[in-house]
């Protein structure tokens, strides 16, 4: 199962190399990876999505713990959440087919950022699902290049646990 | 008044009631060592930096105090990972402070550059390379802090060379902050007394305890629990010594190489108290088939180790002294007759032996001829391998801290300069090295220390002229096919210590083993090597195959 941790770290050089060597060493996967400054310059914000059951992510926690640079480990996973990745899509285009694209990018509500002869740059934003099938509404057009970010997510402030 | 990063240093690790630190000098340190010069904290020159890292830990393990190394940039840095990785395997608390090239040409592949603490990241419990001379001094008091509170470990501080020379204002620091580092100590109440329930309907108990009741020096906390519920005390190869080896609760070590009837005990047992351990591969043998019916406490201070290896009934955070008073403090004493009666069975019926054989040296036979002359009150260090196993089987220890051993990692070579960090902590003590031929050559040039030190530290080497423990791998698992594991060379070890101005002896028959070991505990102004020419063949036993159920014991 995958799972969505939001980590508060202390904002010194070398913290994201001892989180991904903790990763690595011990044999857990990074799917998704966004590193930001929060609103306090000493904390950063680092969201990772990992793959592993509850024992796994129990072990990657406590890990996590055990740097001292980490401050505190969120598990999102059964949570609401408001989740966003951002992706920038240099699709194929020309005269032919850039009104069908422009119909797609706004049924998505992505944006044109870039036009060329050629070929257009999108900029979507959303949660992994949108961009997915955003990406797939687009194939057919042919994608060049794709450059998208990790995700990163906030709780929603109305927590609507159902226990 | 200003002094430089260099003097704040040694002003500082003298304050912290640092005595003594081992090091080696090179171009990134001279400035650190130009500030020794002139100041009055021991310094111990040993003969390559692995050497040092090994002599910090076993100084910070016979004594519970921090251990401290130094060594340069590059090749000196490095050299001392092994140390490290072997003290952050066993946590034991100690600092290595590295030089570093310049902060100008840092990155750039610069003459003895060497990205130390990304190299260690994996192998210290935390580590700094110190780029702003106002920060030394705090970080100081953070790396020793972080190494002696929680589970110990070790912490490296890489410095560069100009940083050492760069000026500052000396003011020890008092505060820490620390927002990612608060380790619990107390045991949550509720948990205790889940465990003081668990243990009231427990008809076959045993506490196992490990190297977390030594660190946290809770050995007599430990007896007093033991003795007042009447239970069975097993430890692991780390937990050797918290319980005097011949105290009636006391019913050895477990794992691979463990006595049959401490495996037997942990595997029949119905509740495990485990204070201390981590339930290692070594420890616990196939852990689905670990002690199948019984229920687990595990106590450790670090909150990863509960639930990584084996899943605890009760899991509990702390610290294990003060787990160990709260549960003593509740528990109800019991009565375990029946099941202390089954243990007396087994141990009478399947003990720790050997055969002794006309005119061959068996090697337990040299080390409970050295238990027996020693009268069992040595410090023992031991190298890895069929030594140390030896020495762990047949060396009864009476006090935590005096056996002293590579156990996580399992680093040929330790014991030397181990013993050294053990004698220089205890000089008025006896401290002996169990060595192999194979791993006394992986630090020998340490022998310059001892003898520069005027250290009498007595080297038993029990020499089977192989490596003895991957040779009875090959024998019992891999058809005899001894593969670059016998060795048709020899140095002459007798002549080897004259070299160094060490004493040396040989011993090829029986019948002189016992005079050789008086002969060498008569020697206090210098190290003496007595290499005990043994037989090759003999294995070590009971042995659990490796991924082995530990109750599947080869006994013979």
């Amino acid at each position: 199962m995958k799972h969505t941790l939001s980590l508060l770290v202390e904002n010194k050089p070398g913290v994201l190399a001892r989180i991904a060597g903790l990763f690595s060493r011990r044999g857990y996967n990074i799917e998704s990876l966004a590193v930001n400054t929060t609103e306090s310059p000493d904390i950063s914000h680092i969201t990772l999505v990992v793959d592993g059951d509850e024992r796994v992510l129990e072990q990657i926690t406590k890990q996590l713990y055990k740097l001292i640079v980490v401050l505190k480990v969120n598990d999102f996973t059964n949570f609401p959440v408001v989740e966003r990745e951002l992706a920038l899509i240099r699709v194929s285009s020309d005269s032919n087919n850039r009104r069908a694209i422009i119909d797609l990018v706004e049924i998505f509500r992505a944006s044109i950022v870039d036009v060329s002869e050629k070929e257009l740059i999108i900029e979507i934003t959303g949660d992994s699902d949108k961009i997915n099938a955003f990406i797939k509404n687009l194939e057919p057009y042919g994608i060049k290049e794709m450059v998208r970010t990790g995700r990163i997510v906030m709780p929603r402030g109305m927590r609507l646990n159902s226990k | 008044m200003e002094i430089t990063v260099a003097q704040a240093i040694i002003k500082f690790l003298q304050e912290e009631g640092v005595e003594v630190i081992f090091g080696y000098p090179g171009g990134a340190v001279i400035g650190f060592y130009d500030a020794l010069y002139e100041s009055s904290l021991r310094h111990v020159l040993v003969r390559h930096e692995q050497g040092a890292a090994h002599a910090a830990d076993g100084y910070a393990r016979a004594s519970g105090k921090v251990g401290v190394c130094v060594a340069t940039s590059g090749p000196g840095a490095t050299n001392l990972v092994t140390g490290l990785a072997t003290a952050f395997m066993d946590s034991s608390p100690i600092i290595a402070i590295t030089g570093q090239v310049r902060t100008s040409v840092l990155g750039k592949d610069s003459f003895q550059e060497a990205d130390i603490t990304g190299i260690t990241m994996p192998i210290t419990k935390h580590n700094y390379l110190v780029k702003d001379p106002d920060q030394v001094l705090t970080i100081f008091k953070e790396a020793f802090y972080i190494a002696t509170t929680g589970r110990k470990g070790p912490v490296l501080i890489d410095i560069p060379a100009d940083v050492f020379m760069a000026k500052i204002n000396y003011s020890y620091p008092s505060n820490i902050n620390l927002p990612g580092y608060k380790p619990t100590y107390e045991p949550h109440p509720l948990q205790i007394k889940k465990a003081v329930n668990l243990l009231k309907s427990a008809e076959r108990p045993v506490i196992l305890a490990g190297g977390g009741v030594i660190s946290s020096f809770a050995s007599s906390e430990l007896i007093e629990l033991a003795e007042k519920i009447n239970t069975p005390v097993v430890t692991t190869l780390m937990g050797k010594g918290a319980i005097p080896e011949d105290h009636y609760l006391y019913c050895g070590f477990i794992g691979m190489h463990g006595a049959a009837y401490a495996n037997f005990t942990i595997n029949n047992s119905d509740l495990i108290i485990a204070i201390g351990v981590r339930f290692s591969d070594r420890s616990t043998g196939r852990v689905d088939t670990f002690a199948p019916n019984a229920k687990i406490i595990h106590i450790d201070i670090d909150p990863a180790e509960i639930g990584k290896n084996v899943i605890p009934y009760v899991p509990i955070v702390a610290d294990a002294k003060l787990a160990l008073q709260r549960l003593k403090e509740e528990v109800e004493s019991k009565d375990n007759s029946k099941w202390l009666e089954q243990i007396r069975e087994w141990k009478e019926k399947y003990p720790l032996k050997y055969k002794n054989q006309e005119g061959v040296i068996k090697p337990q036979y040299v080390i409970e001829k050295i238990y027996e002359i020693t009268k069992g009150s040595a410090i023992v260090v031991t190298e890895v391998g069929q030594n140390q196993m030896w020495a762990a089987q047949f060396y009864k220890v009476k006090y935590p801290r005096q056996f002293i051993t590579s156990g996580g990692l399992g680093t040929m070579g330790f014991g030397l300069p181990a013993a050294i960090g053990a004698q220089i902590a205890n000089p008025d003590k006896l401290v002996i090295d169990i060595a192999g031929d194979g791993s006394i050559q992986m630090n020998i040039q340490e022998l310059a220390t001892a003898v520069t030190q005027r250290l009498p530290i007595k080297i038993f080497i029990l020499n089977n002229a192989c490596l003895g423990m991957v040779r009875q791998w090959q024998e019992l698992f891999y058809k005899k096919r001894y593969s670059c594991t016998l060795f048709d060379f020899s140095p002459d070890f007798e002549k080897l210590a004259a070299a160094y101005g060490a004493y040396g002896r040989r011993v090829e028959d029986p019948s002189e083993v016992e005079d050789a070991i008086y002969w060498a505990l008569e020697k206090n102004d210098a190290p003496v090597i007595v290499d005990f020419k043994v037989i090759r063949e003999e294995n070590v036993f009971p042995m659990v195959p490796a991924g082995g159920s530990i109750d599947k014991m080869m006994i013979d």
